[in-house]
């Protein structure tokens, strides 16, 4: 009876400290499901889940209003928005909206960019998520050869 | 099998370093098609992390919509001369590679 008893007491531990393990592991999984959605809406919910999505001129989306060539879009996002968890990139017309998702360190400067893919024009929202909160703010890019195809 | 290096440029500015990369990598989105109309796979980019000293700074999770041959920008809070600072990717089909400088 004591037996069993620790066994299980221990067992029970054993899966504790195995979940605790496994949380890191989980938090930087890959969302695949929001890489995989194919319109924004569904992105923003498999990205966000319930956190509220409000607008904001904190963040600072540099884009050209016209791009000749769809396949090289520079993208810059910037934000004076403090406690900055994650920055993410939105692409509302392309097949797969969201294009890149960037994950920052406690301490981390919430200044990034890159260049993107676009097929045709589109809205470009940058999301910018605090612990509690989605923030973000949108320009349309002009696209005058599409990226995409071949 | 190991992606080619990660080609990096860093500057410090008020303790700040600016670090800008640029990673050969085709970054297929699996949906073109050859000539012949047969897909090219999807072959890209999923995971960059960016390391200062060792500590990781930045985790990036990417699509198939960042351009070929990615170029990519970030900043380092804390950042002195002497500082490594090491960024490395690792793609859908396993494949890796990364780059490593040292803040002048």
């Amino acid at each position: 009876m004591l037996n069993t008893q620790t066994r299980r007491r221990f067992l029970a531990k054993m899966l504790a400290v195995g979940a605790l393990v496994a949380m890191p592991l989980k938090l930087w999984a890959r969302n695949a499901e929001a890489f995989a959605a194919k319109n924004a809406e569904a992105t923003l919910k498999s990205l966000l889940g319930d956190k509220p999505l409000v607008a904001s001129d904190d963040i600072v989306l540099k884009v050209p209003d016209i791009a000749e060539n769809g396949a090289v879009v520079p993208v810059t996002v910037s934000t004076t928005i403090a406690d900055v968890r994650r920055i993410s990139l939105v692409i509302d017309q392309n097949p797969n909206p969201l294009s890149a998702s960037f994950k920052l360190m406690p301490g981390g400067v919430a200044d990034i960019s890159t260049r993107i893919k676009m097929g045709q024009s589109s809205d470009v929202r940058a999301i910018v998520e605090t612990d509690t909160t989605a923030f973000f703010t949108s320009k349309n890019v002009k696209v005058t050869i599409g990226g995409c195809g071949g | 099998m190991a992606g080619k290096k990660i080609k990096m440029r860093a500057k410090v500015k008020d303790g700040v370093a600016q670090v800008k990369c640029l990673m050969p990598h085709p970054m297929e989105t699996g949906v073109r098609k050859t000539a012949e109309g047969e897909l090219i796979p999807a072959h890209y980019i999923e995971t960059v992390t960016c390391e200062h000293n060792g500590k990781v700074v930045m985790e990036a999770q990417w699509g198939t919509s960042v351009s070929k041959d990615p170029y990519f920008s970030f900043k380092a809070s804390g950042a002195k001369s002497g500082d490594t600072i090491k960024v490395s990717w690792v793609d859908n089909l396993g494949e890796s590679s990364s780059g490593e400088i040292t803040l002048k």
